[in-house]
Order: structure tokens, then C-alpha cells, then sequence
């Protein structure tokens, strides 16, 4: 079955999730999908389940355009998806998830479970999945349950496999086996929709390589391509996001890490041994593609998780372990990856937001009691100071447009003397004109002589705000580099993918890629004359 | 070389955030009803009873069977039927205008007597709620304050004041750490308050009902499970002379409610409180202890509900008996659900119940409606206000809160 999706736009209010996406899944063939979380990709897939309706473009299957109301269309379709959550009855068993919406039946109204069984074993035993169909789901490990999930959508007759971030609830044993699996369905014909972010997977099981960003397919690779390069399409290139700053001008070393390990609840380590040092007034940015660790790594620093060995020395004093109040009384200014779950309350008024943790000091509260005045006033003050549209600092939070929400959740954290500055992914979603005014923020944070720590998955913000760039991999910091002009794209996505810093520069000094030729090829032109930097606006 | 780049990514606003908001919580949507919707359900309430008072009434009845011969029988007997229940519960609980001098305002000082306990258990269910915990357990915190105050009041001799200032505040304490054994099991091990608050419920009674049984609170030479009188100086103060019950209960119900306003709207605390009821997570990440903001919210939530039994026992009963909290804590869930948990509209919600309350019996009496008319009543209002996302999809209280103003895109917003 060749499934095609033709022009798939959709928005949701003012934001583009797809915007025009065309792609072709072929028989047989194993489509990967990447882009970052956020890009798309879970939008775009669930339009194709049936789950969102388009707004613009179609579905075409078979050279049909076909329109699915629901999901029950696009099974009917031949369309079967796995999501990342999986969607089974714990305490069914096997047999009954399997048949669950189309159960066999005997005598009128009876489930006949026999005949569900048999179903779950002939497909089982075909793919030499080795599943038990009496066993109850809550009973199995995670990556049979997946296969109970897959073997649902076969039993329906799935020519068309959906696989949502399937490996990151695996193990890596249990990813192996997973790619053996896929390799099966595919030589028996099915075709295999495998959307994920991890570079080294695509490149094992991949047929063809669709890379999604900002709601758009960005690119086509094949397999053969390098990871770089994948890294490089993912995380995108040359934006004109350059920040007009003066050289830093680095202090002593005051916000140490040594040798700090974080497990996550299966035991793992998810940072695994970092260390590096931040001096005031520098911004090390921390580069890497996303899940590497960063998020647990911001989290730890500010107390939400407790290291289970080494240091964060802040002015000689470990704040390892400490509550999250007492690392924010400590000087520490925290702006979340994620600021609509994590650095505000939607139903919160703005100046609620402003001193949200804040709220039990002077001059804002006095024995307990707040002051609605001063807390107006600060508001008033931080909403001037840092250009906040708002109609009325009264207002619930949930009003402002995203760019403006960020901008309340970096007026609070840096309305107060800080001695570090940690800042994850502090231009996600937003627009043009919001980022730069929050990366000149965080370079002024810099040159008040602050330490400062940007985490993004982006290279190019990495690259406009980096004094020292470290790039982290599976927890691992796998190399430092100097930032600014020396940094080179080409070394930092080697090492985003997991090459060590010397092996990096020696491949990439070999081999260029075709976006590094790119960008050479649009500074040439930018020294001629003004040349368009956002070219692709012209092309879009 | 085979990647092709087929157009550079645009830096336009990234599809960042979840493209369908997160449904507010359950709890959330009732307590963003608005007052439009909270008045036309007690009106929708008030009219489906009628309706219930007309199939009940024996002339309409007889009325209904020639209604095609003659509809205007029909339409005086309901129309009787009607007005003499409701005029009946009017003069029952606000004023009488049928009774002879100081008399008359007897009614709506009982309304304000009966409200008493509900304001204060209404009080300390309306801060869990914004805060994000659906606790269930008054009617056992009102219980357990009701039992410590009758203690206190018959155990001890103390002076003027004195004495009922100690029956109060040992009631508090005792609702406190009833309630605040459900926020520490939460804080601790995740345990739904929920559950926990409605087990306490069966444990308060059953231990009171043990404890009747005992010298512990049994009155000695008696057989029933009754404890003896609290002390004269135990009981509050009566406000208006000994003719009438109103008593200075009904000031601390006021006075706690300014309090609580202001724990909620002005001090530190309730920001915190407020804060873990919006969202958890943006409130452990702004350094708020998540864990002892339950604690916290369950101690003063269950002092309140306590307090509201000491009222009972202190302001009214004189003794206190397994019974005696009656079905306070239950109907202090709809009051605080119908006052949206904010300090006025709990007073007013419980000053409607407290004259559904008192009104009831003289409406049996005088006009022979069945005293269960109230809670059906009540019962309405219950569904009208805690099932929104049902209730906004009927299109009869859709038009019926257009008429009154309400917009539903606002609503929404």
C-alpha cells in the first residue's frame, strides 16, 4: 500500500504545527521520520490516524484521497499505529487487548477467546514475537507489551505501521529487538513509519530519512548520510540569530560541577560523571541533541533531583541535595525547558507570576502577609523593563502569547541578584523577534559578571550566545570547545552524535558536508554585499 | 553526498507547545463556574421542585384529570399548590409574616443558626479545593471537633470565656489533625485524600459511637449513648436574648471567612496554597514544598470543620451524641462546591442551605409538602453544579444563563 500525504497543513490558533507537508511512505520500506520534540511530527501523525482533521492538503492512499474521520477509518484504511503511551488494558490479557473493539464471538454475544488466542499466536508465532496469550498485560516488560501493541495493529491488517518514539521506553537490548522485528514486518511487506530523535537508530533500520522542523519536511536523506548531517538537518542551520556581543570577559571559576552522577528511577545514569566549570561573567552553553541528560542535569542543579554522587559548588558551598528554595535563596536563576507545566501558573495574574518564587521575602510579603501593592508595582516595573505586552498586569498569565509568557518567566528569575544563571532552552517556541531580545538579556546577565548556563538542542542559539560550548551525550560531557567564531558546526555535530572532540576535528577537517559548504558559501556572499540571510523565506 | 536540503528551516514560531490545552481538572471546572450559572441552577432547582410539589398535591390531581375540560382547575390548584409550599418555606426560614412581634424575624435566625457549622466546614473544604485537594472528610472533621468540644465543655470548669475559647480550640485541634492525617498520608506516600478523608468519615463515627458507650464520654448513670450537658460557661454566647437561638457562632462563621479571605488572597501561605492548587509543578519548581502545602491546607481545612462541630454542640445541641453532626460535612461539599470555595460565596451557599434547612418543617406542617422536597432541592443544585462539562452541554440551562448574561466563549476563556 503506497499512502501519500499531499500539502498537510495544521494549525492550531495562530501556531502552524504542519505546515504543508508532503510525503510518500512505499511499500515495504522502512520511512523514518526525525525532528526534535516539538517539531511536528506527533501532529502530523495523528492527522494521518485520524485523530486531527487537516486544515489544508489530503491523504491520498493508493492513489485514493481518502478522509478519516477517526481512527476507525484509518484502521479500516489499513493503517496501524503504536503510540509512545501505550494503549493497552493492564489487566486484560494478551488475547483480550488484542481483540479489543473487534472481538471475535460465538453464540450471538459471547467472546470467543479460543478463536482470540489462535489470532494472537498465528501472528505471534509468525514473527517469532513470543508472546503468551493468556499472560495479563501489567505482567509483561515494557518491550512486549510494545510487541502486544504491534501485534494488535497486525491483527487488523496494518499495511501501514506507525511506530511513535518506540525505542524510548526501551532498553537497548529490547531496541535491538525491536529492529530485528521491524526488519521482518518490512520483508514481509508492511511498511513502517518509525518517527523518532535518535540519530543512531534511523541510520541502522531506516530506508529512507524524512527530517521534520518547525512543522516542515527540511530534508531527505538517506541512510548513508552521516549523523552529522542528520544532526545538522535536525537542529537546523544558518538562521540569522547572530547576538551583538562584546567578548566575555571571564572571571574566577565560580559554579563547579565535579564529577556529578544523577540515576533516574530504573537506576540508570542519566548524567554520568560531569564535570566542567562556569566563571563569571561567560556563557557556557551545554549543545547536544535532546535526552542526552540536559534536562536532568538543569534539574539537579536546582534541586527538583538529588545528585547521587558529586558536587555543584556555587562559591565553594555544595548545593547538592539542598531544596529547590533554599538554591533559589542561594542565588540561583532558574528558567525552565518547559515554561507553560514548569516556570508559570496559567491562572496565575502576571504579577502573581513575577514572584512566583519570590513570594515569602521582602519587599514583597512582611509576617506572612503580601502586599498586592508592591507586588503591582514589581510588576509594573518588569513589565517596562523587558517590553511585556499585556493589557493588565491583573491579567491571568494564560493571556500572553508565548514570546511574552517567556519573557514574565526571565523578568522574574533575573529581578534579583543572582550568582548563577541557568536557562534551558530559553527561545523554544518563539518568535524572531522575542529571541533576540532574550539572548540580549542573557548577555547582559553575562556582563553584570553572572555565570550563566543555556541549554539548548538548538546549534544556532548555541552558537549566537556560547562563550564555551560543551556538548553532552548520553550523559556524558563528551568534549568542551571555545565558542564564537572558532566553533566549528561540523566538530560540535560529530560530537552531538557522540564522537569525542579530537576523532571530531580530524572528520570534519576530511569531510565537509554539504551544510557546512552552504554556510561557507552564504558568508562569502553576506561579505559581498547584503546578501538575504533568511533566504528561505523567498523560497518558502 | 546525499542529503538534500530542500529548504531551509524558516525561523518561524516553532509548533512548541501542546496543540489542545490540557483540560482543566475536574475540580477545576467546578470551581470555575460561574456565579450566572451557579443562580440559574438554584432557580432551575427551585422550579423542577415545583414541579415535583404539583404531581405531589391530591387537588391538583384530581385537577389534572378534566384538565382538557377544564384547564383553569388545573392551573389555580398548581398554582395553590405551589405558592403555599414556597410562601410555607419562606415564612420558615427568613420571615413570618403571619406570627406577631419579635416573632416574626424567629425564622431568619434560625436560617443563620442552622448555616453556622456550613460556613465554617464549607470554609475549610473551599481552601482544599483550591489548593487542589478534594477532601471528603468533614463530616468526620466535624465530628471529632464536636466530640472534643463536648469533652472539654463537660470535663472541665473554667471561667467566663475562658472555658469556651479551650471547647473551641480543642475542637480545632482535633478536627486539624483528623483532616491533617489524610495530608500527611498524601505528602508521604501518595495516598488519594479522597479515599483516606471517606474512611476517616466511618472511623470518626464508629470510634465516637464506641466512645459514648465508655465513661470517656457517656454521661454517668445513663444508659445512652448521650454525653451530659457542657458546662454554662462552655456554651457561646446567645446574641439576640434567650427567645431566640442565634448565637455568637454566627460572628466567628463571619469573622472566619474574612480570615480565610484573607489566607487565600493576601498572606504568603495561601499564595502557596493557590500556587500547588494551579499547578504542582510550576510551584516545586518556583522552591514551594509540595508535600507540606497538604499537610498545611488538610490542618487548617479540618481545624475549620471542627470548629463548625464545636458550634453545633456549643452554640445549639448542649450535647453531643453520635448523631450529632447530622449531615453537616456532607452538605458543607455542596456549599463549598456552590460558593466556587471563595469565602462569600461559601457564606451565602450556606445561608441557602441553613434556609432550606430551617424552612423545611414548617413547610411540611403548613402547606403538608414532604420535608423531602429540600433535598431534592439540594440534591439538584449538587448535579447542576458538579457535573459543568455535562451541565454545559444542556441546551435548557445554555438558553436559561443566556437570558441571565452568561457567555459561554467568556466562560471558556
Amino acid at each position: 500500500m503506497r499512502l501519500e500525504l499531499q500539502g498537510i497543513t495544521k494549525r492550531f490558533g495562530s501556531l502552524v504545527a504542519n505546515d504543508g507537508i508532503d510525503l510518500t511512505f512505499e511499500p515495504g520500506q522502512i520511512h523514518a521520520l526525525l525532528g526534535e520534540n516539538g517539531a511536528g511530527k506527533s501532529t502530523m501523525m495523528n492527522v494521518l490516524y485520524g485523530l486531527y482533521q487537516p486544515d489544508a492538503g489530503q491523504i491520498v492512499v493508493d492513489g485514493q484521497p481518502r478522509t478519516f474521520a477517526g481512527p476507525g477509518d484509518a484502521m479500516a484504511a489499513g493503517i496501524g499505529m503504536v503510540h509512545q503511551h501505550f494503549m493497552l488494558i493492564p489487566v486484560f490479557t494478551v488475547a483480550e487487548n488484542v481483540v479489543l473493539g473487534h472481538e471475535p464471538v460465538v453464540g450471538g454475544s459471547l467472546i470467543d477467546l479460543a478463536e482470540a488466542r489462535r489470532r494472537v499466536k498465528a501472528i505471534s508465532d509468525r514473527f517469532g514475537f513470543a508472546v503468551d496469550p493468556d499472560a495479563l498485560v501489567e505482567d509483561l516488560p515494557v518491550g512486549v507489551q510494545q510487541r502486544v501493541e504491534i501485534i494488535k495493529a497486525l491483527s487488523r491488517d496494518a499495511q501501514v505501521l506507525i511506530l511513535d518514539e518506540p525505542t524510548a521506553v526501551l532498553t537497548p537490548q529490547e531496541t535491538d529487538e525491536l529492529i530485528g522485528i521491524m526488519r521482518q514486518l518490512k520483508d514481509a511487506g508492511t511498511s513502517i513509519v518509525f518517527i523518532t530523535h535518535k540519530l543512531r537508530e534511523v541510520r541502522a533500520v531506516a530506508d529512507t530519512i524524512s527530517v521534520i522542523r518547525r512543522g516542515k519536511v527540511v530534508g531527505t536523506a538517506s541512510p548513508e548520510s552521516s549523523e552529522v548531517e542528520l544532526a545538522s538537518l535536525m537542529v537546523g542551520r544558518s538562521v540569522s540569530l547572530a547576538v551583538e556581543k562584546p567578548a566575555a570577559e571571564p572571571g574566577e571559576a565560580t559554579f563547579q560541577v565535579r564529577d556529578l552522577t544523577v540515576l533516574d528511577v530504573h537506576g540508570n545514569a542519566v548524567v554520568d560523571g560531569v564535570s566542567f566549570d562556569v566563571h563569571r561573567g561567560e556563557i557556557l552553553a551545554i549543545a547536544g541533541v535532546q535526552g542526552n541528560g540536559q534536562t536532568e542535569l538543569t534539574e539537579t542543579i536546582l534541586g527538583l533531583d538529588t545528585p547521587t554522587a558529586g558536587q555543584l559548588l556555587l562559591d565553594g558551598v555544595d548545593l547538592g541535595g539542598k531544596k529547590v528554595h533554599e538554591v533559589i535563596e542561594a542565588g540561583v536563576g532558574f528558567v525552565p525547558e518547559d515554561r507553560s507545566s514548569d516556570g508559570l501558573i496559567a491562572s496565575f495574574s502576571i504579577a502573581e507570576n513575577l514572584i512566583l518564587d519570590m513570594h515569602r521575602s521582602a519587599p514583597f510579603a512582611r509576617a506572612g502577609s503580601l502586599s498586592p501593592a508592591r507586588v503591582a508595582e514589581n510588576a509594573a516595573h518588569r513589565v517596562d523593563e523587558f517590553d511585556i505586552r499585556v493589557r493588565s498586569v491583573q491579567d491571568a498569565v494564560s493571556t500572553l502569547s508565548g514570546g511574552n509568557q517567556q519573557k514574565v518567566v526571565l523578568a522574574r528569575e533575573m529581578s534579583r541578584p543572582l550568582r548563577l544563571f541557568v536557562a534551558s532552552q530559553p527561545t523554544r517556541g518563539l518568535d524572531v523577534g522575542s529571541i533576540e531580545f532574550v539572548h540580549k538579556r542573557i548577555v547582559a546577565e553575562r556582563d553584570n559578571g553572572t555565570p550563566v548556563v543555556i541549554v539548548s538542542t538548538e546549534l544556532d542559539e548555541v552558537l549566537a550566545l556560547a562563550d564555551r560550548i560543551a556538548v553532552m551525550y548520553r550523559g556524558k560531557i563528551i568534549g568542551i570547545v571555545e565558542g564564537g567564531q572558532t566553533a566549528d558546526r561540523d566538530v560540535l555535530g560529530l560530537m552531538m552524535a557522540g564522537v569525542p572532540l579530537e576523532q571530531a576535528r580530524e572528520q570534519a577537517a576530511g569531510h565537509h558536508t554539504a551544510l557546512a559548504a552552504a554556510d561557507a558559501v552564504a558568508q562569502a556572499e553576506e561579505g559581498a554585499g547584503p546578501a538575504p540571510t533568511t533566504d528561505e523565506e523567498g523560497t518558502a | 553526498m546525499s542529503a538534500t536540503v530542500q529548504d531551509a528551516p524558516a525561523p518561524a514560531p516553532a509548533p512548541e507547545r501542546k496543540p489542545e490545552p490540557d483540560r482543566p481538572s475536574y475540580l477545576q471546572q467546578v470551581l470555575d463556574s460561574t456565579t450566572t450559572t451557579v443562580v440559574v441552577a438554584i432557580l432551575i432547582a427551585l422550579g423542577l421542585a415545583a414541579v415535583l410539589v404539583v404531581a405531589a398535591d391530591a387537588a391538583s390531581q384530581d385537577a389534572l384529570s378534566y384538565v382538557f375540560a377544564r384547564p383553569a382547575d388545573f392551573f389555580e390548584a398548581a398554582w395553590n399548590a405551589i405558592y403555599e409550599t414556597y410562601s410555607a418555606l419562606f415564612r420558615g426560614a427568613i420571615f413570618d409574616y403571619q406570627a406577631e412581634g419579635a416573632r416574626r424575624i424567629r425564622p431568619i435566625t434560625e436560617t443563620m443558626v442552622s448555616s453556622v457549622p456550613l460556613i465554617l466546614a464549607g470554609l475549610g473544604l473551599g481552601i482544599g479545593f483550591r489548593s487542589g485537594l478534594f477532601n471528603i472528610g468533614a463530616q468526620g472533621q466535624v465530628l471529632v471537633g464536636a466530640a472534643a468540644a463536648a469533652y472539654l465543655g463537660f470535663t472541665l470548669d473554667l471561667p467566663v470565656v475562658a472555658h469556651v475559647v479551650v471547647a473551641c480550640l480543642g475542637a480545632v485541634v482535633a478536627g486539624g489533625i483528623w483532616a491533617g492525617i489524610a495530608g500527611f498520608l498524601k505528602a508521604r506516600t501518595g495516598a488519594s485524600e479522597v479515599i483516606v478523608t471517606i474512611m476517616l468519615n466511618s472511623i470518626a463515627l464508629y470510634l465516637v459511637s464506641y466512645l459514648l458507650t465508655t465513661a470517656v464520654l457517656r454521661q454517668p448513670g445513663s444508659t445512652r449513648p448521650i454525653t451530659p450537658p457542657v458546662g454554662e460557661n462552655a456554651m457561646m454566647p446567645l446574641l439576640l436574648g434567650s427567645q431566640f437561638r442565634l448565637h455568637a457562632g454566627f460572628l466567628v462563621a463571619l469573622l472566619a471567612a474574612v480570615g480565610v479571605w484573607w489566607l487565600m488572597e493576601r498572606s504568603t501561605l495561601g499564595f502557596r496554597f493557590r500556587a500547588v492548587g494551579a499547578n504542582q509543578d510550576a510551584a516545586r519548581t518556583a522552591g514551594i514544598n509540595v508535600q507540606r502545602v497538604f499537610v498545611s491546607v488538610m490542618l487548617v481545612a479540618g481545624g475549620l470543620a471542627g470548629l463548625g462541630g464545636a458550634m453545633q454542640i456549643l452554640g445549639t445541641d448542649r450535647t453531643f451524641q453520635a448523631g450529632s453532626a447530622g449531615s453537616i460535612g456532607f452538605d458543607a461539599i455542596t456549599v463549598a462546591l456552590l460558593g466556587r470555595s471563595r469565602p462569600l460565596g461559601t457564606v451565602l451557599a450556606a445561608l441557602l442551605f441553613g434556609a432550606l434547612r430551617a424552612g423545611s418543617p414548617l413547610m411540611q406542617t403548613a402547606a403538608g409538602t414532604p420535608i423531602d422536597l429540600v433535598l431534592v432541592i439540594q440534591a439538584v443544585i449538587v448535579l447542576l453544579i458538579a457535573a459543568p462539562p455535562l451541565v454545559r452541554e444542556l441546551s435548557v440551562i445554555h438558553w436559561a444563563a443566556t437570558l441571565f448574561g452568561y457567555d459561554r466563549k467568556k466562560a471558556a476563556a
